[in-house]
């Protein structure tokens, strides 16, 4: 195990698209848990994908089962040549970025997704998710296309004001 | 050593005004830190934190005078990298009335809410004002203990709604 170095912007690797995965061996699982270390060594990041090591090769991992109030999550998934089959919905988050430090703003993700995956054995998994989990993956995802979320950033101004009726001593009710 | 000042700058709205205030402060060696710029009404205005050597009133002087600009510079304590991350997010909407930013921005307070950022607007017509308001902040209260505090102000629509920072 190894803490790998993560690059910063404006490094312009950052840029770079990612291959797929081709060879399941014991070298990428090896390189996997080094992965999983750099993420849990960072500030809190729910997520992390392999060009942001320099390695350019499309591996993400997302683990949401820690937030501090719980969303549905499928706990600590590792998705080799992720591909998303289908999306639906769409809302605004905060999103800051290992490689972007000190710096936060707000993109608009879909809500729901469909993906497709191959497990470090190289193995097919499917997933159903949604909410921060899927925030998390497109996150993940856009690092193999030499995407930023900094890229996507809108304006706080242009917020999506969402109607919400107010129901007193209960949870507010969201509709789009 | 924090050599940091914030620039104010506010005058009627026309183009160029971004461009000839940084170009000044550019061609006398000073440096932008974290701004804030926005047409409020038919106003522009700049916030601005700034660094470098010498007299900013006196260089920007010229392109204030030019632009019709008021000018206004401060000492400030901290600089850079101080960001703090929010928590909690209130919209607000409601039929325009005074005393809405005061009553929210009170109940917040009251349950130790700190407002990082708060944008409001009126929409709708002159004759039908709608105010519209987004806040973002910090608090250590609980989610419940925000929206209970919000609850009370009748007439105005007020969303309480956490946000979680995605780190990734």
């Amino acid at each position: 195990m190894a803490l790998l170095e993560i690059l910063k912007v404006p490094d312009e690797r950052l840029k770079q698209a990612s291959d797929p995965v081709e060879v399941f061996d014991d070298a990428l699982r090896s390189f996997i848990d080094d992965l999983e270390e750099t993420r849990l060594a960072g500030p809190g990041a729910v997520g992390i994908a392999a060009p942001q090591v320099g390695r350019f090769q499309r591996i993400v991992i997302v683990d949401v089962s820690n937030t501090r109030k719980p969303v549905p999550n499928h706990g600590y998934m590792v998705l080799v040549n992720p591909e998303i089959t289908h999306w639906e919905g769409y809302e605004m988050g905060r999103e800051g970025c290992l490689s972007v430090p000190d710096y936060t703003g707000n993109v608009i993700r879909a809500t729901h997704l469909e993906v497709k995956a191959q497990d470090p054995r190289g193995k097919i998994l499917e997933f159903k998710m949604e909410g921060f989990e899927a925030r998390a993956l497109q996150h993940e995802m856009d690092h193999l296309e030499g995407m930023l979320f900094v890229d996507r950033v809108v304006s706080r101004r242009t917020d999506l004001f969402r109607r919400k009726v107010y129901l007193k001593g209960r949870k507010a009710i969201g509709s789009a | 050593m924090n050599n940091w000042k914030m620039l104010t700058l506010v005058g009627e709205d026309r183009p160029g005004i971004v461009a000839k205030v940084t170009e000044a402060l550019y061609r006398n060696g000073w440096n932008l830190g974290e701004a804030s710029m926005i047409r409020l009404g038919a106003n522009f205005s700049i916030m601005m934190m700034v660094t470098g050597e010498g007299d900013a009133e006196q260089i920007l002087a010229p392109v204030a005078s030019e632009l019709k600009l008021h000018l206004h510079v401060d000492k400030i304590t901290g600089g850079l990298h101080q960001h703090r991350v929010p928590n909690i997010q209130v919209r607000v909407l409601g039929a325009d009335r005074a005393g809405i930013v005061a009553q929210v921005a009170g109940a917040l307070l009251n349950v130790g809410f700190n407002i990082l950022e708060l944008e409001s607007d009126v929409a709708g017509s002159s004759d039908k004002p709608v105010y519209i308001m987004n806040i973002e902040g910090y608090t250590d209260a609980a989610l419940e203990q925000v929206e209970n505090a919000v609850s009370t102000l009748g007439d105005i629509d007020v969303a309480v709604s956490p946000i979680e920072t995605l780190i990734g």
